[in-house]
C-alpha cells in the first residue's frame, strides 16, 4: 500500500469533533475580497526563530512579505520535498498576489496565519481559544475569505 | 483544517478548505471545500507549476458562490505519490573508520549547502548541518544494539534528530537530480530504500522498539507504513 493511502485509511478511522448547527457566512464578491491563508503546516518564519514545539496549541503570524518560511509540522508521514521547491504547493502566497493584481481577488491580507495539524484529538484550544482569536485577528484586518490549507 | 474552517465562520468569515482527505472532509463537513487527491505535502498539486496551482485556487474560490452548504468538490485531477526511489547518485566510501551513513552524510555536504543558499533549510530542529554525522553515528550505535537512553542522540528527541537528519539528505538531493520537481513520495522512498542513513533509522527505529522505548519516540522516526 502506498504511503498516501495508508495515512488516509488511518485518518479514516478516527473520531472528528462534531458541530452542530455549523454557521455558513456569505462573502462579498470574490473581486471585492480580501484573502487570507491559514495553513495547518506549521510554517514559521526562520528568521523569527517561532519554532513550533510537538503538540503544539498555538499559532504563528505570518507577515504577507515573509517568505523565509520553515515547515514545521512534525509528522514524517507526507512530502516535504515540494515545499522545500516551492512554497507556494502548501502556502500559495504568491499566486494570491498574482490573482491580486489581475483583479481576480479584491486585495490579500496583511498577516497570514499558521497552526500545527497535529493537535490534540479534542482540538478544545483550537476551537475555544487560538482559532477565535486568529479570528478576530482577521477581522482586524478586514478580511473576507479564509484559505485552509493543510500537508 | 475543518475544525478552523468551522470557528472562522462562526466568527462571520467565509471559508475554503483545500481538502487533502476527503473521508475526513465528508465527516467534518466544512462550509466549502475543495477535495485534491494530490500527494499529501501538497495540496496545491504540483510544486514550481503555477498554472496548475492557479487552477487549483480557481475551483477553490468558485465554492464561494454557494448560497447553502456544506459544498465538497473534487478536483478532477488525481496525482499520484511517485514511490519510485530519486535516481540521486550517492557519494563513494571515503573513509573506512567511520560508520557507512557517517561517510555518506559528510560527502553529500556540499549538495547540502547549494541547497542551503538557493531555498534555505528545514533542518535545525534539533541540530544543523554540522550535527547531522554525529547524530547518524549515534543511532548507528543503537542499531547495532546500544542502549537507546545512552547512546547519545543530541538534541531534543528522536523524532526531531531523525527529522533532521531526512531533512538533511532529502534537501541534498535536490541538489544531485535533473528533470522535473521529484514526485510526492520519491525523496522519502530514495532516503529510506537507497541511503545508508536512511537503512540505519529503520535499523535503529526497530532496536528502539525491540527495546520497549516509548511508542512515540520510535514510531514517529519514520513514515508509519515503513
Amino acid at each position: 500500500m502506498s504511503g498516501d493511502q495508508a495515512m488516509r485509511d488511518h485518518a479514516a478511522t478516527l473520531p472528528v469533533p462534531q458541530f452542530d448547527q455549523p454557521a455558513f457566512s456569505i462573502p462579498v464578491a470574490l473581486a471585492k475580497a480580501k484573502v487570507a491563508i491559514v495553513t495547518s503546516a506549521a510554517l514559521y518564519s526562520r528568521s523569527a526563530d517561532e519554532e513550533f514545539g510537538n503538540a503544539d496549541v498555538s499559532y504563528r503570524t505570518i507577515d504577507r512579505a515573509t517568505r523565509d518560511l520553515v515547515l514545521g509540522h512534525w509528522s514524517p508521514n507526507f512530502d516535504r520535498s515540494g515545499f522545500a521547491l516551492d512554497i507556494n504547493v502548501v502556502y500559495p502566497i504568491d499566486r494570491l498576489e498574482e490573482m491580486a493584481a489581475e483583479a481576480v481577488i479584491g486585495s490579500v491580507a496583511p498577516r497570514h496565519y499558521s497552526f500545527a495539524g497535529n493537535q490534540p484529538d479534542d482540538v478544545s484550544t483550537l476551537r475555544l481559544d487560538s482559532g477565535p482569536q486568529a479570528a478576530a485577528e482577521m477581522k482586524v484586518d478586514g478580511v473576507d475569505v479564509v484559505l485552509l490549507t493543510p500537508v | 483544517m475543518s475544525t478552523l474552517a468551522h470557528v472562522f465562520e462562526e466568527a462571520g468569515l467565509a471559508t475554503v478548505v483545500l481538502a487533502s482527505m476527503r473521508d475526513v472532509a465528508e465527516r467534518m463537513a466544512p462550509p466549502r471545500a475543495l477535495f485534491g487527491d494530490f500527494p499529501l505535502g501538497r495540496p496545491l498539486g504540483h510544486p514550481l507549476d503555477i498554472d496548475f496551482q492557479r487552477g487549483v485556487l480557481d475551483q477553490a474560490f468558485a465554492t464561494l458562490t454557494a448560497t447553502s452548504g456544506p459544498v465538497l468538490v473534487d478536483h478532477p485531477v488525481v496525482i499520484v505519490a511517485d514511490e519510485q526511489p530519486l535516481a540521486c547518485v550517492l557519494p563513494a566510501r571515503f573513509d573506512p573508520d567511520v560508520a557507512p551513513a557517517v561517510d555518506e552524510a559528510r560527502g553529500l555536504r556540499k549538495a547540502y549547502n547549494r541547497s542551503f543558499e538557493k531555498r534555505g533549510t528545514s533542518v535545525g530542529r534539533s541540530f544543523d548541518a554540522d550535527g547531522v554525522p554525529d547524530a547518524l553515528a549515534a543511532f548507528v550505535a543503537i542499531a547495532k544494539g546500544a542502549d537507546w537512553t545512552e547512546a547519545g542522540i543530541p538534541g531534543k528527541n528522536s523524532i526531531a534528530a531523525a527529522h533532521d537528519i531526512r531533512s538533511y539528505y532529502e534537501e541534498a538531493a535536490l541538489e544531485l537530480v535533473e528533470g522535473s520537481p521529484p514526485g510526492g513520495r520519491q525523496a522519502e522512498a530514495w532516503y529510506f530504500e537507497r541511503t545508508e542513513a536512511g537503512k540505519t533509522m529503520l535499523a535503529a527505529r526497530k532496536a528502539m522498539s525491540d527495546q520497549g522505548a516509548p511508542f512515540p519516540f520510535w514510531f514517529y522516526m519514520a513514515p508509519g507504513h515503513r
